[in-house]
């Protein structure tokens, strides 16, 4: 058998396990859509409270927040994750998770340096390239409404 | 010539394993010493954790050869930590000479092949070489904090939360070390950081077959051959290759990645991984097989990726090393 770079890289590549992606799509759809409807639900539930809708939309997503960095932070989160998929990451969950769970391991190494600097690891090119795709799209708005 | 024939062959004096959890809950669960339900076994950080867990292999492979700390003359330590952390805070309670290795998943071999090689020139009357890794430290270092929610390839493995430690003399009763071959660098080009066996397989291969060239044996002479934590993509690769090349290892052959863990029931994809998982499964499992006479004469070939986050992200491939000691239950042929 041949062990030249080009040849094993590939080789290695051909006969390597692969995700299922059938089943991850599933567990996927099936989770993200249950917090999505678990979304809905509070929606309706703080419209029920007589709570002004544009405080409704706030209330929502920092609900969910909230129950992902209490999951995170007793250690169920990834273990309903590890199943879940897309699912849990996609929503605003996944963003949650991403910014708790590095703040809870540097928690030892400084709050500053530490949690302040380092939670920001995973979460922060989707701040980052967030931020610099709502300017383009601004930039875009802008021109088709002039055109417009 | 690679090969090393050890012309006085150190014997081992005693070992010890010390485990985590998930370790315990595994196959080899009773043949390895001590068992942590606590994976923090009392320290608030894992790299606490982790020091902790040399600190006690050394204590315990003390105990179990009955010999005093001033007995022995050299520590050879390494664990997969940036600086080695894990060892050089975990040992600095010894009074000893220290020698600090990196060799990635394959620090033990490494170890005890440099431990060997000092006892059998004679610098050295006794010295113990130890490993460890944990789940957790490794985890923060190389991959996601802890309770980030992702999902793994089926290709990667898991960190052990393992250490072993042995201890050599040269006036000891068998197991001896009789031969080593260091391994070299080989670089196949892998650069996927959830395929470390795939990247690891070309480094044994090429040791394994160095072994077999030059030494005139076969595969069939041993009756073990063992990689170090190969996984089973790696294990897999290393049949198909040396099968390829006339030199069918199959019937013999093993990984300490496979074995340390029920794959179908720990959700652990691959298998084990890290320093800690050769060093516990040598020095509990085939240690206790050696002394029972169930295995005689093995081939040991530790496997590391000598990775780095850093390089990796900057686009190289990840590098691969295999060192090989063997194992006897006889001083010479």
């Amino acid at each position: 058998m041949n062990t030249d770079s080009k040849n094993y890289f590939k080789y290695a590549k051909n006969r390597s396990q692969k995700t299922n992606v059938c089943k991850n799509t599933f567990f996927a759809f099936i989770i993200g859509g249950a917090i999505c409807a678990f979304a809905e639900g509070l929606y309706n539930f703080y419209m029920y409270l007589n709570i002004p809708e544009d405080t409704v939309k706030i209330l929502v997503p920092v609900t969910l927040i909230f129950l992902t960095a209490l999951f995170t932070g007793i250690g169920i989160f990834d273990n309903i994750a590890k199943v879940a998929g897309a699912g849990t990451l996609v929503p605003i969950t996944g963003f949650a998770n991403a910014m708790v769970s590095p703040a809870i391991d540097t928690k030892y190494e400084g709050s500053v340096m530490g949690i302040g600097a380092k939670m920001f690891k995973i979460a922060g090119p989707v701040i980052v390239f967030g931020t610099i795709t709502s300017v383009l799209y601004g930039v875009i708005y802008y021109i088709v409404k002039v055109a417009g | 010539m690679r090969l090393i024939k050890l012309s006085s062959p150190p014997g081992i004096l005693g070992c010890s394993s010390v485990v985590g959890k998930t370790e315990s809950q595994g196959p080899l669960s009773a043949d390895f010493d001590m068992h942590c339900e606590d994976d923090t076994f009392g320290y608030k950080t894992w790299e606490g954790a982790e020091s902790e867990l040399q600190r006690r292999a050394v204590t315990l492979a003390l105990l179990n050869a009955g010999i005093k700390e001033t007995e022995l003359n050299a520590v050879f330590a390494g664990d997969l930590l940036n600086q080695c952390t894990g060892s050089s805070y975990g040992l600095m309670g010894f009074n000893l000479p220290f020698f600090g290795l990196y060799g990635a998943c394959s620090t033990f071999a490494e170890g005890l092949m440099l431990s060997a090689l000092t006892v059998n020139a004679g610098y050295f009357k006794t010295s113990v070489n130890v490993s460890s890794s944990h789940f957790c430290s490794a985890e923060r270092q190389f991959r996601f904090p802890l309770e980030y929610g992702g999902q793994r390839a089926p290709t990667a493995q898991r960190t052990c939360t393992a250490a072993g430690a042995m201890i050599l003399s040269s006036g000891a009763k068998g197991p001896y070390i009789r031969e080593v071959l260091p391994g070299k660098i080989v670089n196949k080009g892998v650069t996927d950081i959830n395929n470390m066996g795939a990247a690891m397989a070309p480094a044994a291969i090429d040791t394994l077959k160095a072994y077999f060239y030059e030494s005139g044996k076969k595969p069939s002479d041993f009756d073990l051959i063992i990689t170090g934590d190969l996984g089973y993509e790696g294990f897999s690769i290393v049949n198909d290759f040396m099968k390829a090349d006339n030199l069918d290892i199959s019937s013999v052959y093993s990984d300490c990645g496979l074995l340390i863990y029920d794959r179908e029931k720990q959700d652990v994809k691959s298998g084990g991984s890290g320093c800690g998982c050769s060093a516990s499964v040598m020095c509990g499992h085939i240690y206790k097989r050696l002394m029972k006479r169930e295995l005689n004469d093995i081939l040991f070939i530790a496997t590391g990726a000598l990775m780095s986050t850093l390089r990796l992200a900057q686009g190289s491939a990840i590098p691969g090393i295999a060192h090989l000691v063997r194992i006897s239950n006889k001083k010479e042929d």
